[in-house]
This record gives C-alpha cells, sequence and structure tokens, in this order.
C-alpha cells in the first residue's frame, strides 16, 4: 500500500534521510516512531508531495510519488504536524466550500459531508465561528476533518494527538481506531503509549533510517527484557552477590530497597529467584515481574537510556 | 478547481477588509480628481496678501486638468495600492502553513499562482470601474462629458499599466519564503521601474508610457505607445511565467 525504497534526503550538511525503506500493508495502522529529528516529518513531507527525495522512491497504491501523470494526492489525507487554516473561514465553508470541491465534491453532498465530519471531530458547535480564534486542539482536529472528507484509502497523520488533551487524544484514537481495516494509516508519534494503544504495525526509525519493522506484539516479544521488581524491608545482604553470579541474571541494579533484576529467561528466573529469597529468609514486600512497554524497546533500539 | 481557488482568494480580499479598503481609496480617488482640479485655482486666489495681479496668471480649469488630476491620483495610488495587496499573498501562505496544507490536495501548484493572479486584476478593474465612474459623473457636473469611449480605453491602459506591478508583486511575493522578503522584492521592482521609466529614450517604452496613450486618446492629440504596450505584456508573461515554475519545483 505504502512502499518506501532507499529515500535519501539532505538539508545542507544534515542527512534527513540516509536510505529509509519500509512497507505498510494495506489496512494497518502503522506507527511511525523515532526520536526529534530522526526523519519522520521529512518522510511523511515526501510521501505528501511537498518535498523531493535526492534519491530512492516511494509509492502509494502502486503509483510511484513524483513520477509525470502519477498524482497519488486524490489517493491520501494529510494532517501535517501543526495544520493551518485560513482564519477568517469557519469550519463549516473550509470543508464545505473550500476542500471539498478540491476534491471535486460540491453542493448538498459537499453540505452533508462538511457537518457529519464536524459531528465526527467534535466541533460541530463551533461549525460558524472563525477558525482563527480556535484552539490548538481544535485545529488539530479539524485537520483531521478535512485529511477525511475525500474518504481516503490511505491516510498520513503527522503528530496527530500531540497538542491534544488526554480527552481530546482519547476522541481522535478511538476515530482512528473506527478506520482500521478500512484505511491504511501511517501515524508518526513519540507517545508511546498511543501507538501501543492503535497500531498494529510499529517501524523505529533513528538517523533516518529504519531500526526495526515488526507487528507490535511481535517486537515487544523479541525485544522486550524481562525484568524483575523485588522489594525487600531489610536489604539483599550477601544475595545480592549470588544473584550477580547467575548466568541467566544479565544485570542488576539496586535503589533504595528494591533490586531490579534483568534477566535472559523469565521462567528459570521466577523459579531460581523466588526459591534463593526463600533460602536467604529475606523479608520480601514486593515480588513483580514489571510488564514489558514499547518505551524500553524505543528507548533501546535508539540508543537511549531508560 | 481553478474556480474553487479563485473564489477562495476573491473572498479572502473581501473577508480581510483588503478589497473594502481598495474599492474605497479608488472611489475617493474618482470624487476626489475632478474636485481639486475645479477647486485649486479657486483656493489659490483666496490666499490672503497674494501678490497683486497674480491671480489673474492662474488659468481657469478645464477638463484637461480634470484628466491630468484623474491619472496622476490613481497611478500615485495605485502603485501603492496593488502592491500592497498582492506582495504578501503567496509569502503569507508559505509562512503560516496553509500553502503546505492546500498543496497535499490535487491542485496544480500554477493553478494557484494564476487563481491569486487573475482575484488580484479583477479587484483591480473593479477599483478601476469606481474610480472611472466617479470621475466622468464629476467631471460632468463640473465641467463638460469627457470622451466615453477613449476615456474606458484609456481605464484599460491603466489596468494594463497597474497590471505590471501587480505581477511584479506576485513574482516578488512567490520567489521569498517570507512577507518581509517579499515586501523588499515587491518595492525594489518598483524602483527599477522608475529609474527606467525616468531614462530618456527608454521611458517611452517602458509601461508608463500607455498613461500618456490614454491621455492623449482622450484629448484627442496623436501619440501612440505600441512598443510601451507589448513591454507591459511582456513583463506580465514573464513574471507570471517565472512565479509558475519557480512555484513547481519549491518545497514547501
Amino acid at each position: 500500500m505504502i512502499r518506501i525504497e532507499n529515500l535519501v534526503k539532505t538539508y545542507g550538511s544534515v542527512r534527513a534521510l540516509d536510505g529509509l525503506s519500509l512497507d505498510v500493508e494495506p489496512g494497518v495502522v502503522y506507527g511511525f516512531l523515532g526520536p526529534n529529528g530522526a526523519g519522520k516529518t521529512t518522510s511523511m513531507r515526501i510521501l505528501s508531495g511537498l518535498a523531493h527525495p535526492d534519491s530512492g522512491r516511494a509509492w502509494i497504491l502502486d503509483k510511484e510519488i513524483g513520477q509525470p501523470g502519477s498524482d497519488v494526492r486524490s489517493l491520501v489525507g494529510v494532517l501535517p504536524e501543526e495544520p493551518a487554516f485560513y482564519g477568517w473561514m469557519t469550519p463549516r465553508e473550509y470543508l464545505r466550500d473550500f476542500i471539498a470541491p478540491l476534491y471535486d465534491i460540491h453542493g448538498q453532498v459537499a453540505a452533508q459531508r462538511a457537518d457529519e465530519l464536524l459531528e465526527i471531530v467534535s466541533l460541530k458547535e463551533a461549525a460558524n465561528r472563525r477558525i482563527s480564534g480556535f484552539s490548538r486542539g481544535m485545529r488539530q482536529r479539524m485537520g483531521l476533518a478535512q485529511a477525511l472528507v475525500h474518504r481516503p484509502p490511505v491516510l498520513l497523520l503527522d503528530e496527530p494527538v500531540s497538542a491534544l488533551d488526554p480527552a481530546g487524544r482519547k476522541e481522535v484514537l478511538d476515530l482512528i481506531e473506527t478506520l482500521r481495516g478500512q484505511t491504511t494509516i501511517l501515524l508518526s508519534t513519540h507517545i508511546l503509549a498511543d501507538v501501543e494503544r492503535v497500531c498494529d504495525v510499529v517501524g523505529i526509525i533513528a538517523r533516518g533510517r529504519l531500526i526495526v519493522q515488526s507487528r507490535r506484539d511481535d517486537l515487544l516479544a523479541r525485544y522486550v527484557t524481562p525484568l524483575f521488581e523485588i522489594e525487600s524491608e531489610d536489604g539483599f545482604g550477601h544475595w545480592l552477590e549470588w544473584v550477580k553470579s547467575q548466568a541467566f541474571v544479565t544485570n542488576v541494579t539496586v535503589s533504595d530497597h528494591t533490586a531490579r533484576v534483568l534477566v535472559k529467561d523469565v521462567h528459570q528466573a521466577q523459579k531460581e529467584l523466588l526459591g534463593s529469597l526463600a533460602r536467604e529468609s529475606l523479608s520480601v514486600r514486593r515480588f513483580e515481574v514489571v510488564q514489558p512497554s514499547l518505551e524500553d524497546v524505543f528507548l533501546r533500539l535508539t540508543g537511549k537510556e531508560a | 478547481m481553478f474556480r474553487t481557488l479563485f473564489a477562495k482568494e476573491f473572498r479572502e480580499q473581501w473577508r480581510t477588509w483588503k478589497m473594502i479598503v481598495f474599492l474605497a481609496v479608488f472611489l475617493i480617488t474618482g470624487i476626489i480628481s475632478p474636485v481639486l482640479a475645479k477647486y485649486t485655482p479657486e483656493i489659490l486666489k483666496s490666499i490672503p496678501n497674494l501678490p497683486a495681479g497674480l491671480a489673474d496668471f492662474i488659468p481657469a480649469p478645464t477638463v484637461a486638468d480634470s484628466l491630468a488630476q484623474y491619472l496622476k491620483n490613481t497611478e500615485q495610488f495605485g502603485i501603492l495600492l496593488v502592491i500592497l495587496l498582492t506582495m504578501g499573498v503567496m509569502a503569507q501562505e508559505k509562512e503560516r502553513g496553509t500553502a503546505a496544507m492546500l498543496l497535499t490536495k490535487p491542485v496544480s501548484r500554477s493553478a494557484v499562482i494564476l487563481a491569486k493572479w487573475l482575484a488580484g486584476m479583477t479587484i483591480l478593474l473593479a477599483g478601476l470601474l469606481v474610480d472611472g465612474l466617479a470621475c466622468l459623473a464629476y467631471t460632468v457636473v463640473l465641467f463638460e462629458p469627457l470622451p466615453f469611449g477613449a476615456f474606458w480605453i484609456l481605464n484599460l491602459f491603466l489596468l494594463i499599466y497597474l497590471g505590471v506591478y501587480l505581477t511584479v508583486a506576485l513574482m516578488a511575493s512567490t520567489l521569498a519564503r517570507s512577507q518581509s522578503i517579499a515586501a523588499a522584492g515587491a518595492f525594489g521592482g518598483l524602483i527599477v521601474l522608475i529609474i527606467l521609466g525616468s531614462l530618456p529614450r527608454v521611458s517611452d517604452y517602458m509601461p508608463g508610457q500607455l498613461v500618456n496613450w490614454g491621455n492623449s486618446l482622450v484629448l484627442k492629440g496623436d501619440l501612440t505607445a505600441w512598443p510601451a504596450l507589448g513591454l507591459a505584456a511582456v513583463i506580465i508573461v514573464l513574471a507570471l511565467l517565472i512565479a509558475c515554475l519557480r512555484f513547481e519545483q519549491e518545497e514547501i
């Protein structure tokens, strides 16, 4: 559905994209993750036709971007990171009289679609207010509405929820969930909890290259290191030396009365650790396998400390 | 698609008051020009302690004075207004991010430029109609009727002449990435045209000569300025072409 091969893009001495390749299958919500400056927005801009790559190629629905006679823009809905509007227009005018006609949607059909979208993005009550008075969150929702006017098969969403409050975020993420299966969505974000919630596939990008691309659950299973947190009232004494010497343990850190034990094999660790704690007669207040999170994977793969 | 882009430009100029101010200034220009021509000698004569006999040398105003005032005021205010109206239209869209939003839609970049140009020219045409009608009416009341056909050909020449400035300002706005650079470019273009227009011999070929041609037509003179008309057309077409080609290639 979306295919990128070896995209390279430089701005002066900065290599924003350094051979980026990725593949997005039809109907999935693809979470495009990366630290600031990793190349997410540059990729989105190239896919939207706003920027040209120095080399490499990209396709949307088998149409190659940037080739003569291959305009993909009617197939794509784009929400930029900071959507901008004509402040003198109202949302209804913007959708009905400006955006819809650009997709050859006119008259009553355009009016109905505008009202439907304003309802979906919870802006119906502000439909006749000037956009210039809108908050950032309202603009973001307005941006989503304009991307959906022509019911595109592909949506490119650049940080769609970063400006929203928790309630607004939930609404937008719920909306994205309703589009799952019918629309292919490439969603760039740095909010990992949102990716965990809505994305089927995750691609992690750093320094202009794709580090890993996998289904979300596979990624978690493959990369998250099992971690045990043990809290003891009296400290750990000799037990610490013992646990550090075990082959199934990769790292141990202690802060206050809590030991964090990274292990290779979670099942072996569970048995061995519980047995050893009982043998040492330590007063264990808490023994917990910490739930793996995408944040751990992200930080590990992009080379940052957790 | 072009109709949607044109309608948006037109509505934007109306809703942001720019068109209203533009038309109001042209209306005032059209009214005030014959009035100034008529009453300036009266005002001069009424100055206290005027040297004896000087009042007799102040000639009685004629329809030619009314026309001269009209041309001078329309040219001065017109150039300033078209530059102010146009210099930000593209640069502002790029600066604010609305151009990026628009270009993700299936629109031709050249159509965006041409819609802005046509909207600007339409507003300029409306301004000259208001200006011309007001001048005609007040000249009839204060002097005598101006030759109707020749007067509107003169206004057509004014449209082309001011259209040169409008198109150059639009080109500057397209080439610039910010409104301040666009403004510098637009006024830079104005200065270049003024300097060239003041050079002997060269001025005969410059678009400003169209105003003299129109004036001569109304006053039944025999001056023509075909080269100036040709050069004005060339400047307009070239400036539009440069703007379109540049915008087609530009990364937003």
